[in-house]
């Protein structure tokens, strides 16, 4: 164990973690965003908007993300959509997790019980009332372990934009692995560095559990 | 920006095949280490004594609060470092699989717990040993009760194995950037192989629901 490497490491990791968790929050924020119009479209009457939704959770759920990733950064060029490597790598990521959480959020909606949903339009609210005032305060408190569960594989993930050459913890880890050949002193650290932020969202998410739990 | 067109696709079909082969091969390989070294880890973390169960705990704990492309990285240069040079698809294999086999653990665990304990004092009063009782009647059990669990653990596998070539494995996505570094058509070709992960995807799912259906008419 080499602890004057680490020693001498360890700030230029602290400054990756920031992008691995910057990239994280970013994607987070855009996914949560992506999740509640696929789940509306996947919910809705429309015909059209139910494939669609249907579908993007599909090809989103059915593909690797790292493709995904590559064909936003290397494909997008072709088509026009010329994208720095963090902002692929936000969209990219928030894309994907938007897929997942969308399916968090549609199960938390379904396992309201069906009686709430009847009663409130029995009388009179309408379908939009009914979401906004009566079920989606309940559904709420369910979609946050569901949530919390996909945003810890959110920080996981966001391991591969140092694919596309986003300077974030794991892109660090191997330039430092490649120049120092101590690959476990490198992964100690990073490890370390991953395991806090897992950690930390973890207990926001209790705490929000907590908080919002049905007395 | 350039049109695009598929037609520089074709051309490269035999080499894109190589790839989803080799991507078959590794998620099978890394599937049945997985699988194998998850019961393994199952039963060490719930009967081995503290000495052994601890670090096993440790390792789990380690594999799955960090990515898995860290991971990878650790197992190949790792091992050389070690003294061990082992080719990058084994490497790519025993990463795969130590990392799902860590998660088939965690969901094998709970299913070893849940099985009834009338079931172990049965088998006991039986006459079988402890070691007979886990082998002819828990584990079997729990491997039943968890296999929509393990299957959905499968097909994460399926794509995440995609990771490994970044550590230079031929398999499909390594298969497309040799493709591209003479086209330099990255759209066409990173589509294709979203295209083809996603039929694997299909026939894997095909196939656990009716594993999952022929379970289900056993019992």
């Amino acid at each position: 164990m080499d602890v004057s490497l680490v020693q001498r490491v360890f700030p230029f990791f602290v400054e990756a973690a920031w992008i691995t968790i910057e990239i994280s929050v970013l994607a987070l924020a855009l996914g949560l965003v992506v999740a509640f119009l696929i789940s509306a479209a996947k919910m809705s009457r429309s015909f059209l908007l139910r494939a669609f939704g249907t579908a993007y959770v599909s090809l989103f759920r059915g593909t690797p993300c790292l493709i995904q990733l590559f064909v936003l950064y290397f494909g997008g060029p072709q088509i026009g959509i010329n994208l720095e490597p963090f902002a692929a790598g936000v969209i990219g990521l928030g894309l994907n997790i938007g897929a997942y959480m969308a399916e968090s959020i549609r199960g938390a909606i379904l396992s309201v019980d069906r009686g709430q949903t009847e009663a409130a339009r029995s009388i009179g609210f309408s379908r939009f009332q009914t979401m906004r005032k009566v079920v989606l305060p309940q559904a709420a408190r369910l979609m946050i372990r569901p949530l919390g569960v996909n945003a810890v594989a959110l920080v996981k993930g966001s391991a591969l934009v140092s694919t596309i050459s986003v300077v974030e913890l794991t892109y660090t880890a191997q330039r430092y692995i490649g120049s120092t050949y101590k690959p476990f002193e490198i992964f100690g650290v990073a490890a370390v560095l991953y395991m806090l932020i897992v950690y930390v969202v973890a207990r926001i998410v209790d705490l929000l559990d907590r908080r919002y739990a049905i007395a | 920006m350039q049109g695009l067109d598929f037609s520089v696709v074709p051309p490269y079909a035999d080499i894109l095949w190589m790839g989803v082969w080799w991507t078959v091969v590794l998620t099978i390989s890394a599937a049945a280490i997985s699988f194998v070294f998850g019961i393994v880890f199952a039963l060490v973390v719930l009967y081995a004594p503290k000495s052994v169960a601890l670090p096993v705990r440790g390792f789990m704990w380690l594999f799955m609060g960090t990515p898995l492309l860290l991971q990878l990285f650790l197992i190949y240069y790792g091992l050389g470092q070690l003294g061990l040079k082992i080719p990058a698809l084994i490497a790519g294999i025993i990463g795969l699989g130590l990392h799902f086999a860590v998660y088939n653990a965690d969901i094998l665990r709970a299913g070893i717990v849940a099985v009834d304990p009338g079931q172990t004092e049965g088998a006991r009063s039986l006459g079988f040993g402890r070691m007979q009782t886990l082998r002819y009647f828990i584990v079997p059990q729990a491997i039943r009760n968890t296999i929509p669990a393990m299957g959905n653990n499968l097909i994460v596998l399926l794509k995440e194995s995609s990771l490994v070539s970044i550590i230079g494995i031929a398999e499909l996505v390594h298969a497309a950037q040799l493709a591209i570094s003479e086209t330099f058509r990255p759209f066409e070709f990173y589509i294709t192989v979203a295209a083809l992960y996603y039929i694997l995807n299909l026939v894997l799912e095909a196939g656990l629901r009716q594993v999952e259906k022929n379970v289900e008419v056993s019992r």
